[in-house]
């Protein structure tokens, strides 16, 4: 009896010792192979801020509620609060103390790409690097060139204030496991036009549509099952409307119309663009318009699904 | 008693109908703002002819539309939800802030209806002044609904 007790407690160790391990090993940070950095090139400063634009880089980096010219002053403070916690953006301007002035292109991809900092440690998908991951790495290279061209701006942001056990980093390693790839959302067939294919590109990586218009899953993963179908805004009341031709999303927009929007902000029946998206479709006028086109003939392409959020309680009476 | 009961009834109904009113006026008021701009936004999106004095009748309109604009009348406190309401709590929470927004936009269209475009490009630069203002205030005012 003492033996068999003596030997399940050894058992039972070596199955905790072997979970702990292995769960170590699965949580493990990955940085991108070598093969892929080489990809990011020399780059180039202009493209870069097409990048910068497409990107959103300024919508959650600069100061909050800053206008114009300000906007490329990244000194982060902007305050995310989601069911896990409050994430806080960090500062991204040059400063090598402060912001990411010591970071080398390299670092930049993975940060974007792999969702992992220079220092080896996961970050929070509240940084769309789930989109990012997308992105070509030359693109990446570009960004990098531009971001250099933008004055460094002193002062560090708050932490992020996230409850347990989301404030376990390591165990962001099994969610990138699951959720971290680098291929297309929408499957697209092998005479897609250019156009729809550089769309697909443009609102499923830098563009990170999806973070917001895509419902989450328990885990705070996108639901693939209901791409841009909508969802009720991360943020305190209020939804994110649904961009597929489902119903209650914009069958009725013509791609002359979505790309109307994103230049102007007006839509079809010209009201006019609010609240988070007042930002992204600042940034999506700065795009050519070969772009905001594309990104129209992508999401008259995807599948149509219903809205991703409950329909809207009629006061009584 | 009961006629006091009553008399509260009465006023209690008279502030609810007075909020239904408020709400639907400043919907109202929007939505003739939404189609004015629409006039102007047809030529620049392509999809009318650019006339001068179109966009002249269109200018004075707008103005005209601004100018009704009463922030104390349209958003009394109590309407802060009912109806269709797509305000957000922030108008009440920021009184001085959201009037300044609505100031910025009456100067602007007031500016453009001094000299009104007469040519597209320069209308298009009008509008995306204006259309910019619109955008400012629906980011921090207005809260999308399902």
């Amino acid at each position: 009896m003492r033996a068999w007790r003596k030997r399940s407690a050894a058992a039972a160790l070596v199955v905790v010792v072997a979970g702990a391990a292995g769960g170590w090993l699965l949580t493990a940070p990955e940085k991108l192979d070598a093969q892929t950095l080489a990809q990011l090139g020399p780059g180039d400063a202009v493209k870069g801020e097409r990048i910068f634009h497409a990107a959103g880089c300024s919508s959650c980096h600069a100061r909050p509620k800053a206008e114009g010219e300000a906007k490329l002053e990244l000194v982060g403070g902007l305050e995310l609060k989601t069911p896990f916690g409050t994430f806080v953006a960090p500062n991204i301007s040059q400063d090598a103390e402060d912001g990411i002035g010591a970071w080398s292109a390299e670092d930049l991809a993975n940060a974007m790409m792999k969702g992992v900092s220079p220092s080896g440690e996961h970050l929070y998908p509240a940084f769309p690097y789930a989109s990012y991951a997308r992105m070509h790495p030359s693109d990446i290279g570009d960004l990098y060139a531009f971001l250099k061209t933008i004055p460094p701006v002193k002062g560090k942001a708050a932490a992020n204030d996230l409850r347990f056990p989301f404030n376990i980093r390591r165990g962001i390693g099994l969610w990138k496991r699951l959720y971290l790839g680098s291929e297309p959302v929408v499957a697209l067939p092998e005479d897609t036009p250019e156009l729809v294919l550089a769309g697909r590109y443009l609102v499923e990586g830098p563009g990170h549509c999806g973070e917001c218009h895509t419902p989450r899953n328990f885990a705070g993963a996108v639901d693939k099952a209901q791409w841009l179908a909508g969802a009720p805004a991360a943020e305190g009341t209020g939804i994110v409307p649904n961009i597929t031709s489902g119903e209650g999303g914009i069958a009725d927009w013509s791609a002359q119309d979505i790309a109307y929007y994103l230049e102007s902000g007006f839509t079809p029946d010209f009201d006019s663009v609010g609240g988070a998206m007042a930002d992204v479709q600042a940034n999506m006028a700065q795009l050519t318009s070969a772009d905001r086109e594309a990104i129209a003939a992508y999401l008259k392409t995807v599948p149509p699904h219903p809205n991703g959020y409950p329909a809207r309680q009629k006061p009584a009476g | 008693m009961r006629r006091f009961l009553v008399a509260v009834s009465i006023l209690a109904f008279a502030a609810s109908a007075a909020s239904a009113d408020a709400i639907s006026d400043r919907q109202a008021l929007m939505k003739e703002r939404g189609k004015i701009v629409g006039t102007l936004a047809k030529m620049t999106k392509g999809e009318l002819p650019f006339e001068a004095a179109e966009v002249k009748n269109a200018l004075q309109a707008l103005q005209a539309n601004a100018e009704r604009f009463d922030a104390d009348a349209l958003f009394p406190a109590g309407t802060e939800t009912g109806g269709e309401t797509t305000v957000s709590p922030k108008v009440w929470e920021d009184m001085t802030g959201f009037k300044a927004a609505e100031d910025k936009y009456l100067a602007n269209v007031k500016a453009a209806n001094a000299a009104p475009a007469d040519d597209l490009d320069t209308l298009k630069t009008q509008l995306g002044t204006v259309g910019g203002d619109c955008a400012a205030c629906h980011k921090a005012f207005r809260i999308k609904k399902g």
